[in-house]
Order: C-alpha cells, then sequence, then structure tokens
C-alpha cells in the first residue's frame, strides 16, 4: 500500500531528527501535526510511530520505510542539480514534488544513473538502496567519480564529495570545483586529467572524490 | 619578521638575499611555477633558481631594484595557491604579506590558466592589500590561441593589469612603469556572499579590535574558512581571547550543511567565470604536438619506465662515464699528478726545511696534495656535469611526471608522488634537497623524506666518484644498486609503520614541458657549483689541517685507530678507516679517499663494494646535517645521527657476510 505524501514527510522528518540529528522523540508541533491528522492516524494504525500526547517517535517498524523516504528525497535533489541543472532554490521545490512519485523500481535506475551517489547536494548522506549494496553497475551512470571513469572521457565536474575537509582544500585550491570541464588523459599508475589549460595528477583517493558527468 | 632577523641559510638557491629596510618594498606572490622567479631575476638583476617544477623556491629572497627613479626592496616569495595556505610554504608566503606591509604586491598569474589564478587575485583584494596583476606566461596563452582583455579585467578588479612574457623579458618596461607609478590604494572587489555569510563577516569584523595586517573582512573570511594560523591570532590579539567572533563563525558554519570554505570558493568560482568570459577568448587549436606527445611518453607506465631508465643511462654516460672517469682522470693523473703535485711539492721542499711543516702542504694529507687535489681534480668535474645534466632536467619539467609515475611506490614508504622532487634533487645535493623537503605537507613525511635524504641517497659528487670506482665492475656496480634501493625501501617501510599519521594524498600540477633555455641552465649550474665549491674547498682545506695536527699529537692515529675495529668487522682492511674517518666530514670526502686506496691497490673485489656502500649510508655532510637541525630540531638531527651511523656499518657487515657466504667474485 502506498503512504500518503504527508504522512511521507512525517517519517522522513522523524527519521532525520531521530537518526541524524540524534533526538529521541519529535514533538508534533514541530512536525506541524496534531494527533487527529489523517497522516498521523495512517503511520499509527500501520504500527510505523508511536504518539505520546504531544510527541512522537519511531517505531522499529517504520525505520525502512522512513530511510526509503529520506533516500528518494535525497536523490530526487542530486537529479534536479546534476541531471537537470537546477539551482539550489527551484531544486528544493521540485524535489520535494519529486521524491514522492519515486517508485522503488524508479528509484534504483535513477541511483544507478546517478552513480549510487553517497551524498545528497547538502552533503547528507543518502542512504544506501539495495542497488548500492549490490553495486551492480550495469546501466550507464550519468554521474560518476572520476575514479570510474575510463581515459579519453571529458565531461564538467558536477560536484566534489568527502568528508574530510582538508581533501576538499586541496582539490578546490587546485581549480577542480563544479563546472569546470576535465578531460581524463590517464588512469594508472595515478590519475591525470587535463583542467584548462593544465595538466593535473592526482592519485586513487584524491579521485574517488571528484564526481564528474562524462560527455557534457 | 624582517630581513634583520633572519636565519643563516644555505645558499645553493643563489646568494642574492639583501638588506631591503626602508626602502619600498615590492612583494611577489601567485601560485608555483609562474614564473616570480624569472620576475625577480629581471627586477633586480640577481639570479635566484629557476625551474619548471612546483615548488622551485622555498624561501623569502629579498634583492634590491631601481624601478623608476626610485629603489625598490624586491621580495620573492614561494608560490601559494590560496591565501588558505596548506603547505609550510603557503604558510610563509602569507606571513610576508600580512607582517611585512607591503607597497605594491603583484600577483604573478599564468595567463592561460587565468580562471584558476583569479581566486588568489581576490582574495588578495579582499585583503584590502595594493595589487598589480601580472599576466605572465602570454607566449603560452597565445600559442593556444587565448586572447585576454585587459581592460575588461582592469575595469572589474580596479587594479592595474599588465601582461608579460617573463624569459623574455616582454612586458618588463610596462609592469616596471606600473609599479613605479603605483599609489597605494584600497580596490573593494564587487563579490558579495550569500546573506548569511555576509552578516557574519559584519559581525565578525565588528568584533574584531586587534590588526592583523590585513582586511578585517579578510580575516573574518579565514576565520569562517576555519584557518588554525588565524584562529591562533584571533585567540592572541583580541581582548576575550576571540570568544565572541568565533561563536558566530560556528553559528554560520551550522546555517549551511556544507563547507563554508566550499560555499565561499563557489561564489568566487560563480564571480570568477563571469568575469572571465567577457575578458577572454579562445579559438580552440589543440594539436598535439611533438611536447604533448612526449609527455604522454613519459607518464604512460609503458613507455614512461623504460623512458625513466634510458634518461639513467645518459645520466651515466655524461656523468659516470665523461665527467668521472675521462674528467677526473685528467686532471687527477695528467694536471695534478704530473704537474701540480710534482712541482708544488719540489718548491716546499726548497723553502721549509722542515718535515713536520711540509707535511701540511704536501705529501699524503697536504693541503695542496690532499684537500685541493680532492676538491679540484675529484670533486669538481662530477659535481659540475651532474648539474648541468640536472639543470636540463629541472627545466624540461620531467620532474612532476616522474612523481606522478612514482607516487604508488612512495606511498608504500609513507610518503607520496611529491616527495619524488626532493629524493631526485638529493643525487644532486641532499643539503639543497632537506630544504626542498619543506613542499611536503604533514611532518611525519617531511621526517621520512628528511631520514631517507641523509640515509641512502648519495650526492652528486660522492655518485661520480662511485661511478669512477666501480666503473667496468658491471656486477660490482648492480650490488651496490640493489643494496642501496632495498635499503632506501626498507627504512623509508619500516619508518613509514613506526611513525603514525595520516596517509599522504597525492595531487600536483603537471606543468607543460618546456625545451631548457641554455642561459638559464648555465647560470644555475655555475650558481650550483660556485656554491658548493665555496662550501667544499675550504672544508676540504680544515680537514687536511686537521689531520695534520691530529698526526702531529698522535690524535689522528688514535681515531682511525678506534675506526679500523668496525671497519675490519665489516671485512675490510685496516687503511680503509682514514677514509671513514673523512667520511664524518662528507661522504664524498671519504668515497675520494677510497678512490686513492683502490688507485693504490689496498681496496677491491669485495671489501670495495662494502665500504663504498657503509660510506654511501653515513650522513651526507656538515651543511646537510645543520640544514637539518634548522628543519627539523636537533633532538631529530641527532636521533637520525644515532641511528644512521651504527646502521651504515651494520648494512656493510651484513652486505659482507652474504656476499662472502655465497662465494661471489668481484
Amino acid at each position: 500500500m502506498r503512504l500518503s505524501n504527508k504522512a511521507e514527510e512525517i517519517l522522513e522528518y522523524l527519521w532525520i531528527m531521530i537518526r541524524e540529528m540524534g533526538e529521541e522523540r519529535v514533538s508534533l508541533k514541530e512536525l506541524k501535526t496534531d494527533r487527529d491528522a489523517p497522516e498521523i492516524q495512517e503511520l499509527m494504525s500501520l504500527n510505523y510511530i508511536d504518539v505520546s500526547p504531544d510527541s512522537a517517535t519511531l517505531r522499529e517498524e517504520g525505520m525502512g520505510e522512513a530511510e526509503s523516504a529520506v533516500r528518494r528525497h535525497r536523490l530526487a535533489e542530486r537529479l534536479m542539480v546534476d541531471v537537470f541543472d537546477l539551482d539550489r532554490g527551484l531544486m528544493e521545490e521540485n524535489a520535494c514534488l519529486f521524491e514522492h512519485l519515486l517508485r522503488r523500481e524508479v528509484e534504483e535506475s535513477i541511483c544507478t544513473l546517478l552513480g549510487h551517489p553517497g551524498v545528497c547536494p547538502h552533503n547528507r548522506p543518502i542512504p544506501a538502496g539495495r542497488c548500492c549494496r549490490d553495486s551492480v553497475k550495469t546501466a550507464r551512470n550519468i554521474v560518476s567519480s572520476l575514479a570510474d571513469v575510463k581515459r579519453g572521457v571529458k565531461g564538467r565536474v558536477a560536484y566534489l564529495h568527502t568528508r574530510d575537509n582538508k581533501k576538499l582544500q586541496k582539490l578546490m585550491t587546485m581549480g577542480i570545483l563544479p563546472g569546470v570541464t576535465i578531460e581524463v588523459m590517464q588512469t594508472f599508475p595515478s590519475y591525470v586529467f587535463r583542467l584548462g589549460h593544465t595538466q593535473i595528477a592526482v592519485d586513487k583517493e584524491m579521485a574517488t572524490d571528484i564526481f564528474m558527468m562524462p560527455g557534457r | 619578521m624582517n630581513a634583520k632577523t633572519k636565519e643563516a641559510k644555505c645558499n645553493c638557491h643563489g646568494n642574492v638575499d639583501e638588506e631591503v629596510e626602508g626602502l619600498r618594498k615590492v612583494v611577489l606572490v601567485g601560485s608555483p611555477n609562474v614564473g616570480k622567479s624569472v620576475i625577480f631575476g629581471n627586477l633586480t638583476g640577481k639570479y635566484v633558481t629557476v625551474s619548471n617544477y612546483p615548488g622551485t623556491t622555498v624561501e623569502v629572497t629579498r634583492g634590491r631594484a631601481v624601478i623608476g627613479h626610485a629603489e625598490f626592496g624586491v621580495i620573492d616569495t614561494p608560490g601559494m595557491y590560496s591565501f588558505l595556505p596548506i603547505t609550510e610554504e603557503e604558510r610563509v608566503a602569507r606571513r610576508v604579506l600580512m607582517g611585512e606591509n607591503p607597497d605594491v604586491i603583484v600577483h604573478v598569474a599564468d595567463a592561460k590558466n587565468i580562471e584558476r589564478m583569479l581566486h588568489l587575485t581576490l582574495q588578495l583584494l579582499e585583503a584590502g592589500l595594493p595589487v598589480i596583476l601580472d599576466l605572465n606566461l602570454m607566449d603560452e596563452a597565445g600559442g593556444l590561441g587565448m586572447k585576454i582583455d585587459l581592460d575588461v579585467l582592469r575595469k572589474a578588479l580596479k587594479i592595474p593589469v599588465v601582461a608579460t612574457i617573463a624569459t623574455e623579458k616582454k612586458g618588463m618596461d610596462l609592469l616596471k612603469e606600473t609599479i613605479s607609478g603605483y599609489e597605494k590604494h584600497v580596490s573593494r572587489v564587487p563579490l558579495r556572499y550569500d546573506g548569511l555569510i555576509e552578516s557574519a563577516i559584519k559581525g565578525i569584523e565588528e568584533g574584531l579590535e586587534g590588526s592583523y595586517g590585513i582586511s578585517k573582512r579578510a580575516v573574518a573570511l579565514l576565520l569562517l574558512q576555519d584557518d588554525p594560523e588565524i584562529k591562533g591570532m584571533i585567540r592572541e590579539r583580541e581582548k576575550d581571547g576571540g570568544v565572541a567572533v568565533y561563536k558566530i563563525a560556528e553559528e554560520a558554519g551550522r546555517g549551511f550543511s556544507q563547507p563554508l570554505n566550499y560555499v565561499i570558493t563557489l561564489a568566487r568560482q560563480a564571480f570568477i567565470t563571469k568575469l572571465v568570459e567577457g575578458a577572454a577568448t579562445i579559438e580552440i587549436s589543440r594539436r598535439t604536438d611533438l611536447k604533448e606527445r612526449l609527455s604522454q611518453l613519459m607518464m604512460h607506465p609503458l613507455t614512461g619506465i623504460p623512458f625513466l631508465l634510458l634518461s639513467i643511462y645518459a645520466l651515466y654516460e655524461f656523468v659516470g662515464v665523461f665527467g668521472a672517469q675521462v674528467s677526473v682522470d685528467f686532471l687527477e693523473r695528467r694536471v695534478f699528478g704530473e704537474y701540480i703535485n710534482p712541482f708544488v711539492t719540489g718548491v716546499v721542499t726548497s723553502i721549509i726545511p722542515w718535515k713536520v711543516v711540509q707535511d701540511l702542504f704536501v705529501n699524503e694529507y697536504g693541503i695542496i696534495t690532499l684537500g685541493v687535489r680532492y676538491a679540484v681534480a675529484i670533486i669538481l668535474p662530477v659535481v659540475a656535469t651532474f648539474f648541468i645534466a640536472f639543470s636540463i632536467i629541472e627545466d624540461t619539467g620531467y620532474l612532476p611526471r616522474l612523481a606522478m609515475l612514482l607516487d604508488r611506490i612512495f606511498k608504500k614508504i609513507g610518503l607520496n608522488g611529491r616527495a619524488v622532487i626532493p629524493v631526485v634533487l638529493g643525487f644532486g645535493c641532499d643539503t639543497m634537497a632537506t630544504m626542498v623537503t619543506r613542499t611536503l605537507e604533514t611532518r611525519r613525511e617531511r621526517v621520512i623524506a628528511t631520514l631517507l635524504l641523509s640515509l641512502a641517497i648519495p650526492c652528486s659528487a660522492q655518485v661520480g666518484v662511485i661511478l669512477a670506482l666501480l666503473s667496468g665492475n658491471v656486477k660490482a656496480l648492480a650490488i651496490f644498486i640493489i643494496v642501496m634501493t632495498s635499503v632506501f625501501l626498507f627504512v623509508g617501510f619500516l619508518s613509514a609503520r613506526l611513525m603514525p599519521g595520516e596517509r599522504p594524498l597525492f595531487y600536483m600540477e603537471v606543468p607543460p614541458l618546456r625545451w631548457p633555455k641554455l642561459s638559464n641552465v648555465f647560470t644555475k649550474t655555475y650558481t650550483r657549483v660556485e656554491w658548493y665549491f665555496k662550501e667544499v674547498f675550504p672544508l676540504f682545506i680544515l680537514a687536511s689541517v686537521l689531520i695534520w695536527a691530529g698526526k702531529l699529537t698522535g690524535l689522528f692515529d688514535i681515531i682511525v685507530n678506534v675506526l679500523s675495529y668496525p671497519v675490519k668487522w665489516i671485512g675490510l682492511p685496516e687503511e680503509a678507516a682514514t677514509a671513514f674517518l673523512y667520511g664524518f666530514f662528507r661522504r664524498d670526502f671519504g668515497a675520494a679517499g677510497l678512490y686513492d686506496l683502490k688507485n693504490a691497490g689496498i681496496l677491491d673485489g669485495i671489501p670495495l663494494v662494502v665500504s663504498i656502500i657503509t660510506l654511501a649510508l653515513f650522513m651526507p655532510c656538515i651543511a646537510q646535517l645543520s640544514i637539518t637541525i634548522k628543519e627539523r630540531g636537533v633532538k631529530m638531527a641527532v636521533g637520525m645521527a644515532a641511528f644512521i651511523f651504527p646502521f651504515a656499518f651494520f648494512v656493510g657487515f651484513v652486505v659482507n657476510l652474504i656476499l662472502n657466504g655465497l662465494g661471489v667474485t668481484l
């Protein structure tokens, strides 16, 4: 059965607050809802959440569905930014609409198409789906890590993804920034690519964090 | 830091430092390898080392120059990619900008990569510094069909912009005019960040009371980008220890899910992209020319490794055969053996009747017959040929390509490809190379690289003498190379295991291949040989005097006697102890001592190889030791020495055992 959009959003919010922010419960006021609202009733009837008079929390049963909703939302954001090239404001708006339309099968192909991205454009982690765990790279990725790209491929840098701030700084000082065009010249023993009118050599660790859109 | 307090330094970068206090100051800054040192040379008429790899200049150089009608102090700085530093040299360069109150800053930029270069220009302007933008390497930009409208840049940035080809001295007049006519003013960049960041900047600006040598806006931006050095300065210079402004920065950081450094850089990038679109046009004319093909050949592992071996062979022919055999033979046997030595000996013995005083100048350990002969006849030809070959290699831009090729191997010994440059330079001069370890990012890498240089990289003088000693004996040469490589890898591997630290990352700009300029190769070789000679010559003479005095007092015999024990343990004749004693002064001096022993027929076969290996593992020389102390501290330097000398004998011992055990005949 398909959850209502409202219910999905509640699940997402709860999951973020509980799993990422470390809260235990979230007040209904913060969720902008109340006990009698249909979406709360819907989630309670599915045993997904626990509601005390003025706050709610996720139950084990709801965790999977909630994670999947977050994943779809963040994937939708990635799609908006990387493929449709929307700017941030438009991205938010469209991603919110789009996520509810994503069904599991489509979600997986989009995830594969985007190269199983690890983070959303806000740099928050995207929960891994089955496709990422199986890591079947059958479909052609639209966005791929430089480390997976073949020699001779040319494309624009889509984003940098690293949790290591120092590494990010190093990439940036070399001029490796979203939007710049790079052309991969060599992949072994190190990666060499043309950036503007220079060539830059990086090792695999650095290359892994550069995501590019080949052929664009 | 001003010129008066600067430390004593190694002058292999060209001995040009001059007092510039009280003069108007021009500071040259910019990314690595864009030509700052060439411009410094053009302005001051003084030579500092120029090469084609990032990180040639690792320290600040000062010189005087008459520009227009006034005298200026010109300051050359190590390359910096960004005002937010990553490496030590970048920090050094920024300290000059913040601490020396410059009157003009010339931002030297690579014209063909203008888009990447303007980040630093913007950062300098944000810092309220008086900037002239100099687009250098215009020849390379032109070769790509690039046209840049300087007026667009002038108008947008509100600063003077000039174009130069420094190596051909083109555009220098205009640059000089611009410098001499420059009036210090602050240009505001029309670059605004996200509202949240702007309000944080405003809050921090208002909260700052100390002075930093740059605008408060820049200090605020650096604080927001979490720059540790700025944070430290704020802690010291603000009354509340910076608590209030730290809080603003932290709060601003929470407003974004990405690091502020990223957000801020992207904003600059957007501004620059727009600016460059209006200023630069390019007709794509990417032709794969000879240089490009050569470059790919050097970098591809299948062709790159054979190319490397071929280059080493060419180097061997030039340095090992022409320098160390033909030239040394001529100077040593003919010039000294047949003319100088007999002549000087004759003169000295006829003037001075006392044998003791005669020994000071001539005979076995005399100043002329030992010190001068070693320096001029054995070391000089070797060093000169080596430095010629090295200057050519440096100027082509081969070293960064080699770095890329060897990165994976260097990772195994706790270093990354970047360290290939100091290590290769070590074959020229370990002292110079130890200074270049500054370009490495972490302390761990710098320590490992310094240790390996001190232990396993023989310098040019020594390599030359060794080649001369082993000439014609391929087996012995192979054993030497195998043992040295194994020691290098083994000690590197071990120290990487023993020293905890973050995994090194490799990233490096690969400059275009350039044909070496004959004049630069000549000047650079001359400067280095001159420096080397000044360094070596007095020391060799001093050593001769010390040995003479030691002989007179009997101290020499005692030390040689003590040294003869470890020497005998590793299977060498007793006489080799004297060579090892020289080796404590300089490895190359010791190697020259072995050269004499071999010629006298005392040393050959396995003992010769063992003694060469042992001596090659000694610490390089006193100059290198003092640089190690300066760069790594006394404790570290003493620790290294305490490890290296016994370890050298240990390796000699093991090699002797194995070779004899296997019944190898050489």
